[in-house]
C-alpha cells in the first residue's frame, strides 16, 4: 500500500515537474554532483512529506466523519504525544543526520587544479581563471568547466550582495563585499546550463544571468588556451571600421580587448566576446544584430544598467561595430 | 445551579437604581466626530482591524499587479523600477502594516472581553499606538503612488540600501517609515503583557486562562525581545546613510552580514509573532465547534512557550547561503527542525479535539477556514522542514520555492485563521452576523485560489526561477506555471471581494447579534456593552459558560464583582499575576485629545525627517513630547480610598511599588531598552570578531585615560544615589516639594555631565565615528545611552513639576518612582557600556 502510494506520488509530481523540466536552469535536471545529491534528497523528502500530509488529512477527515469508535481512538492525548512529539523527533533526527552527511560529502577536499574567481557586479559577472602554471585569463559572463573535475570557485563582490546559482550544477552561494566564499562545482556531463543571480541586487537583478559550458577536459583545455590568447584581428573592411570606431569613441575606457589599446576594466572583458553564448549577462542572444541593438538601446534592453546608450552612431556605424565585436571569437 | 449556590454570589440583586445608567454614562463612546478621541478597546479595536484590513487589500492589489506582470515571460506591463518598488512595498506592508497590527488589533479587541476586564490597563496608550500606525502607515504606503517607495526588498539588505547604491529618499522612507510601526508594536506589547497578567477576572488563575491570552502573552514577550534588534538595525542603517558612520561598509571594518543577523534575529521570531496569536485563536474556535474542551490544553501552552523560545534560535536559517561555517549551519538546521515539534503538537491537539466532540464537528464558515488553515499550514510546515535541511536550502533559497513556502506558512498560518476570526467574532461587536452564504463563497474562492496561485510556484522555484525578478525569458519552462499562478491570485482577490461585500452588507457596529451564537465557553460571549460586562465574573474553570450555564444571567444582573462605578469614573479590577486574587481597583482615563495629537506629531516627526524637513520635523517632535506630557499630567489620580467590589472585598484605589500596573509597564519598557542595548553589545563584539584588523586599523587613536570612564561612572552612581535617597524621604502630606525638584534636577545634571565626559573623552583622542566601524560603534554606545538619558531627564523634570504642584507624596508617588527606576536602568546601561568600551579592548589587548 505504502509502496503504491509512494509510486503514485512520484509519478504525479514527476508529471508536474516535467512541464518545468524543459529549461537549462532547472534543478530537476541535475548535471552536477551536488545538484544530483540534492535532487535525491528533494524526492525523498517530497514523497515522505506527501505521505505525512496524506496521514494528517486522513486523520482530520476521520476525526470529522469517522464512526464513534474511530473518533474515540483519535480523541486522546496519546495521539498528540505520539504523532505530534515522538514521530517528528525520530524522523527529523534521522533526516538531519542524512543532511549533515550530504553536507560533509559536498565539502571540497583539496583545491582543484584550475581555480576560478568570479565577481558579481552590477549587473554582470567578472570571471578570472588561474591554471596550475599561475597563468590568469580574464573573461566575463560565461563559465567553462571540464567535465568530471572539481573546480573551485572563489566568489566575491565589489558592490552589493549577489548570489551565484547554477541550479543544474549545485546550490547557490552568496557573493558578499569584503568576504570570499568558496564553491566547488563538478559537472557530470557535457552541455550548456544557465545560471542567474539569486540575491536581489537592485535595478537589473532580473537580467543578471550567464551560461555555463561543461566540456570534456581536453576540449576545455583547448578552449582555455584560446581564451588566454589576444583578440583576433578584424577581418574585412566593415570590421576594421568597427575597430576604429571602438577605439575612437573611447569604448576601451571601460572594456578590454587584449592585444589592442582597449584596456578598461570597469565593464566586461570583450577579448573573445563573439564566441560567447549571450550578450549583456544573458540579457540578449549573441547575434551580430544584437551588438548593434545593445550599443544603441542598452537602457531599454536592460534598464538601469551602467553602460550608457550610444545613440550617436548611424546604422552603418552600428553595423560596423557589431561586425567587429562579433568577429572577436 | 440551585438557588442556594446563587446566594453565594459576590453581590446581591436587584441592583440599586441608577447604577447601570451611571456605568453606561461613564463608559459612553464619544459621539460624532469626537469618536476619534475614543479609547474604549472595542471601538478602537474595530478601527485597528479596519486599518489592518485596508492595508491587506492595498498590498494585495500590488500583488495582483505583480502577478499580471509575471503571467507571461518577457512582459512589459510594468517597468523594472516600478516592479522593484512593488515587491518591496507589498512585503513591507503585509508584514509591518498588516500582519503584526492585525494580530495586535485582535489582542486589543478580544483580550479585555475574554478576560472580562472593562478595558486594557492603558487605554490611551493603545489608542496612541493605533493612530500613529494609521497615519504613518497611510503616508508610507502612498509613496508607491509617486515613485518614492523603497525598492530594496522588504529586508533591505545593505550595501544595496546604503547611500552609494540607493541615493534617493526611497530607502529612508522604509527606515523611518517603520519607526512608528516599531513604536506602536512596543506600546501594544506593554499593554498586552500588563493586561494579560494583571487584569484577569478574580479566580482566573494562569491555568484557567484561555489559550488566546497565553498566545498573546508570548506574542508580546517576543515583540519585547525581537523588535529591539530591528530597531537597532534601522538606527544603524539610517545613521550610516545620513552621517556616514560605517557599520555595514566592508572597507571601513563594517559588515553587511551584521544587518542580516540583526534583521533576522527580529525577522524570524516575527513569523511566529504573527502565527502564535492565530494559532491561539484556532485553539479557541476548535473546541466551540467540537463542543468539547481542548484536548491537550497544557501541551498546547507548552508548545506555544516552546515556539516562542525556539524561534530566537532560528534566525541564521535565512542566511544558510551566506557562506557561514558548517558548524553554525548544523546548529541552526537542527533548531529549525525542532520548531516543527510544537507545531505538530498543536495540529494533533486540534485533530484530537475535533474527534472528541459528542456531536460531529460543525461545518460553518469559521470552521471551513480552520480546516483550510490546517490543510495549507501543514503543507507549509512540511516545506519548512525541507528548507531547514541545509543542502536543500542551497537550491531553494531565494527562489520561488521560498516564495511559495512563505505564503503557505503566512497566509495559511495567519490569514485563514484571521478570516475564521472575522466570521466567528463579528457577532461580538456587530448588530448582525456575517453571511454564511457569502462566507462560503469567500472561503472556497480563497482556498482554491490560494493553492492554484502558490502551489505551482514551488515547482517554478526548483525549475530555477529566482524571486524578485520583474521579468523572465520565455524559453525556460516557467510560463505555464506562472500563468496558473496568476489565475489563482485573481481567484483569491475575488474571494476577498466577496468578503468585503459581506462586510458592507452585514457589519454594523453595535449589539443585537445573537448572544453566544456558536455556544462558546469563554467570557467574551457574556452579555456585554460599552462597559464590557455588567459585572466582572468570578471564574472557577477554563470553560466558565459551559460549567455554569447561569453565568451570563448572573453577570448581567450585576451579581458578580464591581457592578457599578464606585469611584465615579472608568475603572477595572487588578488581580495578582498568577492566582488572580483581587488586589486593587485601577482608575483609568477616558477619551482624550492628547494621545491623538501625540500620535499625529509622532508620525509627522518621522515622515518630515524622511523628506529632510528637519526644522518642522523637530518642532513636531517637541509637540509630540508636549502632548505626551499633558496626557501624562492627567493621569496618576489620587487615591479615592477603599471601594467595595462585592463579596465583602474592599480594594484600595491606588497602589505603588511592585504591585502597581505602572511599575509593571516600566519593567517591560526597561526590558525593551535592555534588549536594544544587548543587540548593540552583540553588534560591537560581532564587528570586532569579523575583522579585528580593519575595524580599528593600526594607528587608530588609543583609548582615553582611565580617569575619563572612572569620572563618568562616579557621576552616574552619584546621580542614582541622590534619587534613591530622595525616594525614601518623599513628603507625607501634599506640599510644595522643593527637595524632590532639587534632587531630580541634580540627578539630571549629573547624567548630562557623565555622558558629556564620556563623549569628550573619545573625541579628544582624535577618534571619529566616520573613520572606522570601531569609532562608529564607540559613539553609537553613547547615542543609545543619550537616548535613554533624554527620556529619563524628561521624566525627572515631570516628577519635579508634580512635586512643585503638590501632587507628590509618600503614597501618591508613581511619577517619581517611574523616573527613578528608569534612571537606575540608565545608570546600569551606562556602566555596562563603560565596561565594554573601556574595559574590553584593554583586556583583549
Amino acid at each position: 500500500m505504502m509502496h503504491r502510494l509512494a509510486r503514485l506520488l512520484w509519478l504525479a509530481s514527476g508529471a508536474l515537474a516535467l512541464t518545468a523540466c524543459a529549461g537549462e536552469q532547472s534543478a530537476f535536471t541535475p548535471k552536477g554532483i551536488e545538484a544530483e545529491r540534492i535532487d535525491t534528497l528533494f524526492w525523498v523528502m517530497t514523497i515522505a512529506g506527501g505521505v505525512i500530509f496524506a496521514v494528517v488529512a486522513g486523520l482530520t477527515l476521520a476525526a470529522m466523519l469517522g464512526g464513534p469508535r474511530l473518533r474515540a481512538k483519535i480523541a486522546s492525548e496519546k495521539l498528540v504525544i505520539g504523532a505530534g512529539i515522538l514521530f517528528p523527533v525520530v524522523s527529523l533526527t534521522a533526516l538531519l543526520f542524512w543532511g549533515f552527511m550530504l553536507m560533509r560529502a559536498g565539502e571540497a577536499t583539496e583545491p582543484s587544479a584550475i581555480r576560478v574567481s568570479i565577481s558579481g557586479e552590477r549587473w554582470w559577472w567578472r570571471v578570472t581563471y588561474e591554471d596550475e602554471a599561475g597563468r590568469t585569463v580574464d573573461t566575463a559572463n560565461e563559465l567553462h568547466l571540464p567535465v568530471g573535475q572539481p573546480v573551485t570557485l572563489t566568489l566575491t563582490s565589489p558592490d552589493v550582495i549577489h548570489s551565484f546559482w547554477v541550479p543544474q550544477l549545485a546550490g547557490k552561494l552568496d557573493m558578499i563585499p569584503g568576504r570570499e566564499n568558496i564553491l566547488t562545482l563538478t559537472a557530470t556531463q557535457p552541455g550548456i546550463s544557465r545560471g542567474q543571480c539569486a540575491e536581489y541586487c537592485g535595478g537589473a537583478h532580473a537580467l543578471m544571468s550567464f551560461y555555463v559550458v561543461a566540456q570534456e577536459p581536453d576540449e576545455f583545455r583547448r578552449w582555455l588556451d584560446a581564451e588566454a590568447g589576444a583578440a583576433r584581428p578584424p577581418e574585412g573592411a566593415e570590421a576594421l571600421e568597427g575597430q576604429r570606431l571602438f577605439a575612437a569613441h573611447g569604448c576601451g575606457a571601460c572594456h578590454a580587448v587584449r592585444g589592442t589599446e582597449a584596456l578598461g576594466t570597469i565593464g566586461p572583458d570583450l577579448t573573445h566576446v563573439g564566441s560567447r553564448h549571450s550578450l549583456a549577462a544573458a540579457a540578449l542572444p549573441n547575434r551580430t544584430e544584437d551588438f548593434a541593438r545593445w550599443i544603441r538601446d542598452s537602457d531599454h534592453i536592460k534598464p538601469e544598467n551602467l553602460m550608457p546608450p550610444y545613440r550617436i552612431f548611424s546604422e552603418e556605424e552600428l553595423a560596423a561595430l557589431a561586425a567587429y565585436l562579433e568577429g572577436l571569437r | 445551579m440551585s438557588d442556594d449556590a446563587r446566594l453565594d454570589l459576590p453581590n446581591p440583586a436587584p441592583r440599586p437604581e441608577g447604577e447601570l445608567e451611571l456605568l453606561e454614562k461613564v463608559w459612553a463612546t464619544p459621539k460624532g466626530w469626537r469618536i476619534v478621541t475614543a479609547v474604549n478597546n472595542t471601538v478602537i479595536g474595530v478601527f485597528y482591524i479596519g486599518a489592518a484590513l485596508t492595508f491587506f487589500v492595498l498590498a494585495g492589489i500590488l500583488a495582483l499587479i505583480m502577478r499580471t506582470q509575471l503571467a507571461v515571460g518577457d512582459n512589459n506591463f510594468v517597468s523594472q523600477e516600478l516592479y522593484n518598488q512593488l515587491f518591496t512595498v507589498h512585503g513591507t506592508t503585509m508584514m509591518f502594516l498588516f500582519a503584526v497590527p492585525a494580530v495586535e488589533a485582535l489582542g486589543v479587541m478580544l483580550l479585555p472581553q475574554m478576560l472580562a476586564a472593562r478595558d486594557l490597563p492603558f487605554p490611551r496608550l493603545s489608542a496612541f499606538a493605533i493612530w500613529a500606525y494609521v497615519i504613518g502607515g497611510l503616508v508610507f504606503f502612498s509613496t508607491i503612488l509617486y515613485d518614492l517607495a523603497p525598492n530594496g526588498g522588504w529586508f533591505m539588505y545593505p550595501p544595496l540600501t546604503l547611500m552609494e547604491y540607493s541615493p534617493g529618499d526611497n530607502a529612508d522612507f522604509w527606515l523611518l517609515g517603520i519607526g512608528f510601526i516599531e513604536i506602536s508594536a512596543i506600546a501594544g506589547a506593554v499593554e498586552i503583557v500588563v493586561g494579560v497578567l494583571r487584569t484577569r477576572p478574580p479566580g482566573m488563575t494562569l491555568s484557567r486562562m484561555p489559550i488566546f491570552a497565553w498566545a498573546m502573552l508570548i506574542f508580546a514577550a517576543m515583540i519585547i525581545f525581537a523588535f529591539p534588534a530591528v530597531i537597532l538595525a534601522t538606527m544603524l542603517l539610517e545613521i550610516e546613510r545620513a552621517f556616514g558612520w560605517p557599520f555595514f561598509t566592508a572597507e571601513k571594518g563594517g559588515d553587511s552580514l551584521l544587518w542580516q543577523h540583526l534583521f533576522w534575529f527580529f525577522g524570524h521570531p516575527e513569523v511566529y509573532i504573527i502565527f502564535l496569536p492565530a494559532a491561539g485563536l484556532v485553539s479557541m474556535m476548535v473546541p466551540t465547534f467540537a463542543q468539547t474542551p481542548l484536548v491537550g490544553h497544557r501541551l498546547i501552552v507548552v508548545a506555544l512557550v516552546a515556539t516562542g523560545f525556539f524561534s530566537f534560535g532560528l534566525w541564521v536559517h535565512h542566511m544558510f547561503t551566506t557562506g557561514i561555517p558548517a558548524l553554525s549551519l548544523a546548529f541552526f538546521s537542527a533548531a529549525s527542525m525542532a520548531v516543527a515539534v510544537p507545531s505538530g503538537i498543536q495540529v494533533f491537539s486540534w485533530i484530537a479535539t475535533i474527534a472528541k466532540g459528542r456531536e460531529r464537528f460543525r461545518i460553518t464558515v469559521p470552521s471551513l477556514f480552520i480546516l483550510g488553515f490546517l490543510f495549507i499550514f501543514t503543507l507549509g510546515g512540511l516545506t519548512g522542514v525541507m528548507v531547514a535541511l541545509v543542502p536543500f536550502d542551497f537550491q531553494a533559497h531565494d527562489s520561488y520555492f521560498i516564495v511559495a513556502h512563505l505564503h503557505y506558512v503566512l497566509v495559511g498560518g495567519m490569514v485563514f485563521p484571521l478570516f475564521a476570526t472575522f466570521y466567528y467574532w463579528a457577532p461580538m461587536v456587530s448588530r448582525k452576523m456575517l453571511s454564511e452564504r457569502l462566507g462560503r463563497w469567500t472561503f472556497w474562492l480563497m482556498f482554491i485560489g490560494f493553492n492554484v496561485a502558490f502551489f505551482p510556484l514551488h515547482i517554478a522555484g526548483l525549475a530555477g526561477m529566482p524571486r524578485r525578478v520583474w521579468t523572465y525569458p520565455s524559453n525556460l519552462g516557467w510560463d505555464t506555471l506562472n500563468m496558473i499562478s496568476t489565475i489563482g491570485s485573481f481567484m483569491i482577490a475575488a474571494g476577498v471581494l466577496a468578503f468585503l461585500i459581506d462586510l458592507a452588507k452585514n457589519f454594523r457596529m453595535g449589539s443585537g447579534a445573537p448572544e453566544n451564537p456558536w455556544g462558546a465557553s469563554t467570557l467574551e460571549w457574556l452579555p456585554n456593552d460599552v462597559y464590557s460586562t455588567r459585572s466582572i465574573p468570578h471564574v472557577t474553570s477554563r470553560d466558565p459558560i459551559w460549567d455554569n450555564p447561569n453565568l451570563p444571567r448572573e453577570v448581567e444582573e450585576g451579581r458578580h464583582y464591581l457592578p457599578g462605578v464606585p469611584t465615579g469614573a472608568r475603572e477595572t479590577i487588578v488581580t495578582s499575576p498568577i492566582d488572580a486574587r483581587p488586589q486593587y481597583v485601577i482608575q483609568m482615563p477616558g477619551p482624550g485629545w492628547m494621545h491623538l495629537s501625540a500620535a499625529v506629531f509622532t508620525a509627522a516627526f518621522f515622515l518630515l525627517l524622511t523628506v529632510k524637513a528637519v526644522t518642522i520635523s523637530i518642532i513636531c517632535g517637541i509637540l509630540a513630547i508636549v502632548s505626551c506630557l499633558v496626557w501624562a499630567w492627567q493621569l496618576d489620580k489620587p487615591s479615592q480610598g477603599e471601594v467595595d467590589i462585592g463579596a465583602g472585598i474592599a480594594l484600595p484605589t491606588y497602589r505603588t511599588g511592585s504591585s502597581s500596573h505602572s511599575w509593571w509597564a516600566m519593567v517591560v519598557l526597561m526590558i525593551v531598552s535592555a534588549a536594544l542595548y544587548l543587540s548593540y553589545l552583540f553588534s560591537y563584539l560581532y564587528l570586532w570578531t569579523v575583522s579585528p584588523e580593519v575595524w580599528a586599523p593600526v594607528g587608530s587613536p588609543a583609548l582615553p585615560a582611565l580617569g575619563y570612564p572612572l569620572g563618568t561612572a562616579a557621576m552616574l552612581v552619584l546621580g542614582a544615589v541622590i534619587l534613591a535617597v530622595r525616594q525614601r524621604s518623599l513628603p507625607r502630606e501634599p506640599k510644595r516639594d522643593v527637595g524632590t525638584a532639587i534632587a531630580a534636577v541634580t540627578a539630571s545634571a549629573l547624567l548630562i555631565g557623565a555622558l558629556a565626559l564620556e563623549i569628550w573623552g573619545h573625541w579628544q583622542t582624535g577618534l571619529r565615528p566616520t573613520a572606522s566601524s570601531y569609532g562608529a560603534m564607540v559613539y553609537m554606545g553613547a547615542v543609545l545611552t543619550v537616548q535613554a538619558a533624554v527620556a529619563v531627564i524628561i521624566m525627572c523634570f515631570f516628577a519635579a513639576a508634580r512635586g512643585l504642584t503638590r501632587q507628590l507624596t509618600r503614597e501618591r508617588r508613581v511619577t517619581f518612582d517611574n523616573a527613578a527606576i528608569y534612571y537606575y536602568y540608565t545608570v546600569a546601561q551606562g556602566l555596562l557600556g563603560l565596561l565594554l568600551i573601556h574595559g574590553f579592548p584593554r583586556l583583549a589587548g
